[in-house]
């Protein structure tokens, strides 16, 4: 592969590039891919094909194992959708206006990543719990968060913020005000040119950021467990389920369970993937 | 973005390498590194035994030892060991989860518990309430942790050691009460369970949810986290309550045979464990809120903070924890039949 690549041997596959180095980048890129990702998921499903896939099925499709995969993805969903919105007017505000500690502001939109989760979850737990700060305020009208189902979506949402704000900023910093000038001198309102301007140019980074959001807040075990509550049929996510089998000495039951989330992510952001290349043709933003 | 993550994974395994190459280095013949894999409340007991039994090894041998205390889920770590971590003695909270080092991994004998006086227990504990100042909703016993309204908080006993001695203390009490009816039982520890608003995963975890979080009104324990909880958050703001009848917990110790005959550990490692039934090890045992085997050597004082219960072994309750853990925490265990979905609401 690397002497055809010094010849400038472009394979019949790949369309003509004028950019010579074919061979060797994407020998290297698929050689890295299979060592940090595929061989890992292909243990995984190795591992979990001692059962094979009526067994598999069967483990998937228990109630508990249903009612953890359910709270997982919807949950993930939900939280994915408000970092979504609130994600975009972030990322806006931190792209078009001028105040003072903005650069504290930005650098604090990269502390969920920055942060182990366990703290984070810790952090939340204390802050929610109903003798904590937060949880204390809506303790009296009898609304728990910490250990609840809403305990889930706050961690979630707090993982996921960043990935939403990070993707959608550079395309705003990018984003011609000479577009929205234009628009509006057109005689377009401003609710106009936002909504048929600016947010269609935005799509397929939102599309993004919520995909990402999506796909880390499905695996969240770390911070979640601490705030979760932990119990079967309502606050039980499909990770903490995982490991319980793990425990168990069930490496193929685990492994099975891992699978099938592993097979639903696949699908969901595939699917997503769609929509942004649909949404490309249509809006014609790259 | 992901990068930073990588970096973070990167340093992560940078200081696994180094705690490595620092265990090879340590293995000059002056100078050996023991590896002691106990389970979660022990923290405070083991950083107390091995200095005394490094101190009494270097008087009567001239050699210096180390050892390192791993402490985690009872079941979490004997995972660890099964998957590879090179333990040279096994601490843990149950006996089946050493079975199931012996078992899966083949790396000590089946008959390990044969092997150290007192089913291989150098110490038992047992299981305990604690209840916020003032008790104010009187409880006492078993049965006011299955009353309506009242609010209890104990481990998941899937991922927890303690959780399973907690779960199969309030089964052995029905069970006695009702001379031996096991349909009893199950509906007293389902009520029980209905009344938990969190399962965490660890005793460290639910002490934290109980005494920190303000949630629960009592908490299920082991005897020593109990104590050290009263310590730790005050005894002006908790209280121990002790149930009449409760279960004998004997967390056992073994050696593991491949990795001492491979490090070439087994003389020291198997003195480190007989040190444990020793006269200064069993006051020291007293000391940090665990009954001793040998109370004849343990300070009086800390002795008369034991109250006496009625106990009952897993062997009499359960025929052993093969069976019991079969019977209640395996895959469809009678554990797992509490939870239905759409039974009783959970959540309260």
């Amino acid at each position: 592969m690397s002497v055809a690549a010094l010849r400038g041997w472009t394979p019949s596959i790949a369309r003509p590039s004028v950019l010579p180095g074919f061979g060797l980048t994407f020998g290297f890129a698929v050689s890295y891919l299979s060592l940090i990702v595929l061989i890992p998921l292909a243990v995984l499903v190795w591992r979990a094909s001692a059962l094979g896939i009526d067994g598999i099925w069967r483990v998937a499709t228990t109630p508990r194992v249903l009612a953890a995969l359910q709270v997982s993805f919807f949950i993930s969903a939900a939280a994915a959708t408000v970092n979504v919105v609130f994600g975009a007017i972030v990322a806006w505000v931190l792209v078009r206006y001028d105040f003072p500690g903005k650069r504290i502001f930005d650098a604090a939109v990269d502390l969920p990543f920055a942060l182990p989760t366990a703290v984070a979850g810790i952090a939340l737990a204390s802050l929610y719990a109903t003798n904590g700060w937060i949880g204390a305020l809506f303790a009296p009208w009898g609304i728990k968060i910490a250990f609840t189902p809403l305990g889930i979506f706050i961690a979630l949402v707090f993982i996921g913020l960043p990935f939403v704000v990070r993707t959608v900023q550079p395309v705003l910093q990018d984003f011609e005000r000479e577009v929205e000038e234009a628009s509006a001198t057109l005689g377009a309102g401003r609710g106009q040119t936002v909504f048929r301007v600016v947010l269609p140019a935005l799509v397929p980074a939102l599309l993004t950021g919520g995909a990402l959001a999506f796909a880390r807040a499905v695996g969240e075990y770390g911070s979640v467990i601490f705030i979760a509550g932990n119990m079967p049929f309502v606050s039980e996510i499909a990770p903490l389920l995982i490991v319980t089998r793990l425990e168990e000495f069930d490496y193929a039951g685990a492994s099975a369970i891992a699978t099938v989330m592993l097979v639903i992510s696949f699908a969901a952001l595939l699917a997503i993937n769609s929509i942004q290349a649909f949404s490309r043709r249509r809006f014609g933003h790259a | 973005m992901s990068n930073r993550r990588t970096f973070l994974t990167a340093l992560a395994s940078a200081a696994g390498m180094a705690s490595i190459s620092a265990v090879v280095r340590a293995q000059s013949p002056r100078e050996v590194v023991l590896t002691n894999v106990s389970y979660d409340p022990t923290r405070e007991l083991y950083r107390a035994l091995n200095d005394a039994f490094a101190k009494q090894w270097q008087a009567s041998t001239g050699q210096k030892v180390t050892i390192r205390t791993s402490h985690g889920g009872s079941g979490k770590q004997a995972r660890s060991v099964i998957d590879g971590l090179e333990a040279d003695v096994v601490t843990l909270a149950l006996a089946g989860d050493i079975d199931a080092i012996a078992r899966e991994s083949k790396r000590l004998p089946e008959n390990w518990q044969s092997r150290l006086p007192n089913n291989a227990a150098p110490y038992t504990s047992t299981i305990v309430f604690v209840v916020r100042k003032g008790n104010p909703k009187s409880i006492k016993d078993w049965p006011d942790l299955a009353k309506q309204g009242v609010s209890v908080v104990t481990p998941n006993p899937k991922t927890s050691g303690g959780a399973r001695w907690n779960y199969l203390a309030a089964w052995a009490y029905e069970l006695d009460r009702t001379k031996g009816d096991q349909v009893a039982a199950r509906k007293f520890v389902e009520a029980i369970y209905w009344n938990v608003p969190v399962l965490d995963s660890g005793a460290r975890g639910s002490t934290t949810t109980f005494a920190q979080r303000a949630v629960g009104d009592v908490l299920v324990a082991w005897e020593n986290e109990a104590f050290l909880t009263l310590q730790e958050f005050g005894a002006d703001k908790f209280e121990i309550v002790v149930p009449g009848f409760s279960i004998l917990a004997e967390p056992p110790v073994s050696l593991v045979d491949q990795v001492v005959d491979k490090r070439g550990t087994r003389k020291v490692a198997e003195a480190y464990l007989e040190f444990l039934y020793t006269p200064a090890a069993q006051k020291i045992i007293a000391k940090n809120f665990y009954r001793p085997s040998k109370p004849e050597a343990a300070d009086p004082a800390d002795l008369a903070r034991f109250p006496r219960i009625r106990l009952v072994t897993v062997d009499q309750a359960f025929g052993g924890w093969a069976k019991a853990q079969a019977e209640h925490f395996a895959e469809g265990g009678t554990f797992d039949q509490i939870y239905k979905p759409g039974g009783k609401p959970v959540t309260r």
